[in-house]
């Protein structure tokens, strides 16, 4: 079992955990995921890691209310148990000095961002930040992307905070200034990810993404993770999660994101009648 | 007394019953039946019977006792080479094994071995076997053991019934590998059977953890230079499913036979929504492939509601590697059977859904590597099956995470790791492996019979390291 020592509430419906996992948190590095279950009828759900903390032994988990599971992991309170926690899962990200890089975090996606940051930086990299939300109220890790980032540029959708534009369009005046960028790691949803492979592709600069689809076992065996890179198939959960931006059939890894959306309704319609039955089951 | 020439049938729910349930759908004999068909066999000296079975149950011995309704010596000579009775029993193919060498099998039909040997650890189990945790000593060896199928599962029984301390680490949140999250439920029950002889192992004092990556969580070498481990045993079986590389074979509604069956039996989605983790299955459903895992995915199609389930097998009924009993079944529940077909592309619609299956139809040509005649595309036979799911079960290769993270072991070109046939030894000192992860993907009591030799090897190769160190 494993304990949740921290919670704390990020943005509306965005919570962070952070998690006693000293096995997880000794091999840990940025780029990688877990998997975890919170009860015994419930998903396996892969969230990345976005921090850990070796002395401790614990890994640091931010994640967004989406649908029944992960309500319900937010329904935990600090001091409560995950029942099941495995990992760390996926290669890690290639870390090496490579000049100028410029990460890019959208949503939810800049907790994922930052250890890569942290660690494209200690390496001794040039770090610009781009992070960017729909507005103000849900923008999270400004102050961490701040303390490891040269520079960093916010967006916002509405601009309540930063510029109001998309992550794109930061990035693309980057590209076009005499900055020599080496590398544009980017991390939120599908379509800004594809974007943002569109935007560097003229200027044939490296761009990585991490690909989140839908996954079971997380270990290789179920085949349900796979995606379109460079017209191959490659499974997320052990040849990913990051691959080369300018390879990936996006398209087909949206269509697939979706498969299970009457389901993803049903279940919560499940879980909403549960609670107000006041099911021992679900309740904690 | 003249001589029944065959096997007593064993019950079973009725066709229209069990196909709208997860339930098992045999019932085992009851003692009556048992006994009277024990009365078949013939104590034959030779036991010809024996050498049809990797692990050598001694099946005459085990018959006379269950004749004599002495169930608690026939189990103790069952389990004397088989740790896992009662799953052997349900799922060995057994018209390949033990019951093909049965002398009856000459003028009628074998002996119901299987039947028998369920039988005996069913009652065993029910009545509540007495397990003695055995003590290992303080300066007892330490042996790891990766992966928790029938291969893991059977060289830690042995070890630790030899005092040795065993653990176990699993990278799913259940032990039990393909009998958890491959063969369904209502071929194997998971909580009664499974769970059940996997806890007589804990009784014994095996330790199992869950959630431990090997190759993450750790890595072999550090297993045995820091966490103090003497061996390791490697069984951690079949990994990613192989595709068809043929067009649309990314659409939603397809789906690998491994990820259709975990969501199912591991995940329990057949109890979607009390389960969280869902499961898609359309009206008509297509399963490629003839193997076990392909019977499997179409009789779960079929319970968890598809209207018609097609079997695409690209050769004829004869070549059908599935187990006899398991073709039978899915006869009877109406699964159809598309023979001598092979699919070329997937079809589907602009929302990136499954609208059909293109095949093309097959000839049997000339005899291949394998022995078998290669099928070839009859001309002119294209057709499209109106499906709106389709499943692939055409094999695994290895699971590649302990390989790619482990210095100096050996593995072939398709990345299974080289080991020993008669003692699971590898290329690395104090490692070694067995099971599916060796052979690629083959049975349960194969893999069993692995893990018994290696077991046997690790206890030497220990024996002999605490010599060195005396
Ligand atoms: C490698 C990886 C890392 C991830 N990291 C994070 C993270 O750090 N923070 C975060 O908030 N989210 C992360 N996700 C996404 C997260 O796993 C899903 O949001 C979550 O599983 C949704 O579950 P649900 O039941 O609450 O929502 P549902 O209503 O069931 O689903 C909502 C949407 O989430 C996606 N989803 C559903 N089930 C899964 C699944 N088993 N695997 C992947 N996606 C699924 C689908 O696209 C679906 O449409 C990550 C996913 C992957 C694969
Ligand atoms: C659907 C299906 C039906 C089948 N039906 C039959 C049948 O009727 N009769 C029969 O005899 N055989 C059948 N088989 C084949 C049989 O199940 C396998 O041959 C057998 O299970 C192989 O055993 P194993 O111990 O080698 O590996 P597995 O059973 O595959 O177990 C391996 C275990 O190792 C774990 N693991 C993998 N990597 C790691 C790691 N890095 N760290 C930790 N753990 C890890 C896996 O999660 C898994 O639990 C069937 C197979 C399938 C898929
Ligand atoms: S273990 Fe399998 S092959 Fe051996 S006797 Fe039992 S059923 Fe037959
Ligand atoms: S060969 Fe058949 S009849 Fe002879 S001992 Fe074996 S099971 Fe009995
Ligand atoms: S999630 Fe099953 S293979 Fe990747
Ligand atoms: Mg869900």
């Amino acid at each position: 079992m494993y304990k949740i020592l921290v919670k704390q509430q990020l943005a509306p419906s965005v919570q962070l955990f952070e998690v006693e996992a000293p096995l997880i948190a000794k091999k840990a590095k940025p780029g990688q995921f877990v998997i975890l279950r919170v009860n015994d009828h419930g998903e396996r759900i892969p969230l990345t890691i976005a921090d850990f903390n070796r002395e401790k032994g614990s890994v640091t988990l931010i994640f967004q209310e989406v649908g029944a599971s992960t309500l319900e992991l937010g329904r935990l309170q600090q001091g409560e148990f995950l029942l099941d926690l495995v990992g760390p899962l996926g290669k890690p990200t290639h870390i090496e000095k490579f000049g100028t890089v410029v990460c890019v975090g959208g949503g939810i996606g800049i907790a994922p961002v930052y250890p890569i940051a942290r660690g494209l930086k200690e390496a001794g990299n040039e770090v610009i930040s781009i992070i960017g939300a729909r507005s103000e109220e849900i923008l999270i890790y400004e102050e961490e992307m701040a303390a490891v980032s040269d520079q960093l540029i916010i967006t916002t959708d509405d601009g309540s905070k930063g510029i109001k534009a998309l992550v794109t369009q930061p990035l693309k005046e980057l590209l076009d200034s005499d900055k020599t960028i080496s590398l544009v790691v980017a991390i939120g949803p599908v379509i800004m990810m594809k974007f943002v492979a569109e935007t560097t592709r003229p200027y044939g600069v490296p761009t990585v993404v991490s690909l989140n689809p839908i996954m079971v076992d997380g270990t290789g065996m179920c085949g349900g993770c796979r995606v379109s890179v460079g017209q191959e198939n490659k499974f997320a959960c052990v040849d990913g999660p990051e691959f080369d931006a300018h390879k990936v059939d996006f398209e087909s890894l949206m269509a697939r994101q979706r498969m299970y959306k009457p389901h993803e309704k049903q279940h919560s319609e499940h879980i909403a009648g549960k609670r107000e039955e006041g099911c021992k089951c679900h309740s904690h | 007394m003249s001589l029944l020439l065959t096997k007593h049938p064993m019950p079973e729910q009725e066709v229209t019953a069990r196909v709208e349930n997860f339930d098992e759908v045999t019932l085992g004999y009851t003692l009556e039946l048992a006994k009277a068909e024990a009365e078949r066999c013939l104590q034959c000296k030779t036991a010809p019977c024996r050498k049809g079975c990797p692990v050598e149950v001694d099946i005459p011995a085990f018959i006379k006792k269950v004749k004599a309704g002495d169930l608690d010596s026939a189990i103790a000579k069952i389990k004397e080479v088989n740790s896992l009775p009662a799953v052997c029993g349900r799922v060995c193919p057994q018209e390949e094994q033990c019951e093909k060498y049965c002398v009856l099998a000459k003028k009628g039909e074998a002996v119901g071995i299987g039947r028998l040997e369920r039988y005996a650890a069913d009652t065993a189990r029910n009545k509540g076997e007495a397990i003695t945790a055995i003590e290992c000593s303080a300066a007892a060896q330490k042996v790891a053991i990766i992966g928790s199928g029938p291969a893991g599962l059977t060289v830690a029984g042995d070890l630790a019934k030899k005092g040795y301390k065993v653990t176990v680490f699993e990278a799913l949140h259940l032990p039990g590998g393909v009998l958890m999250y491959g063969i369904p439920e209502f071929r194997l029950p998971k909580d009664e059977v499974v769970q059940a002889e996997i806890n007589n192992l804990r009784k014994l004092g095996v330790e199992i953890i869950v959630n431990a990556v090997i190759g993450s969580t750790f890595t072999v070498d550090e297993l045995m230079e820091k966490e103090g481990f003497d061996a390791v045993f490697i069984g951690t079986g079949a990994g990613l499913p192989h595709f068809m590389e043929i067009p649309g074979e990314n659409l939603n509604g397809v789906y690998s036979a491994n990820e259709f069956l975990t969501r199912c039996n591991l995940m329990k989605a057949y109890r979607f929504p009390q389960s969280a983790t869902p499961i898609h299955v359309g009206k008509r459903v297509a399963v490629v492939g003839g193997g076990n895992v392909a019977m499997d995915g179409a009789r779960t199609a079929l319970r968890l509601g598809a209207e018609q389930v097609s079997i695409v097998y690209r050769r004829s009924e004869k070549e059908l590697p599935a187990r006899l009993e398991e073709v039978h079944h899915a006869k009877e529940e109406g699964i159809e059977f598309q023979l001598l077909t092979a699919p070329t592309a997937v079809l589907g619609n602009v929302d990136g859904w499954v609208i059909g299956l293109q095949c093309v139809r097959m000839e049997l040509g000339e005899p291949d590597a394998s022995g078998r005649r290669r099928p070839v595309e009859a001309p002119n036979s294209e057709f499209v099956l109106d499906v709106d799911t389709v499943i692939i079960a055409i094999g695994q290769g290895p699971n590649p995470l302990v390989q790619s993270t482990t210095k100096g072991l050996k593995t072939n070109k398709k990345g299974n790791i080289i080991a020993d046939i008669d003692n699971g030894a590898t290329s690395k000192p104090g490692v070694f492996a067995g099971g599916d992860i060796v052979t690629g993907a083959a049975t349960v009591i194969l893999a069993m019979g692995a893990g018994k030799k290696a077991a046997a090897a690790i206890d030497t190769y220990l024996q002999g390291k605490k010599e060195c160190s005396l």
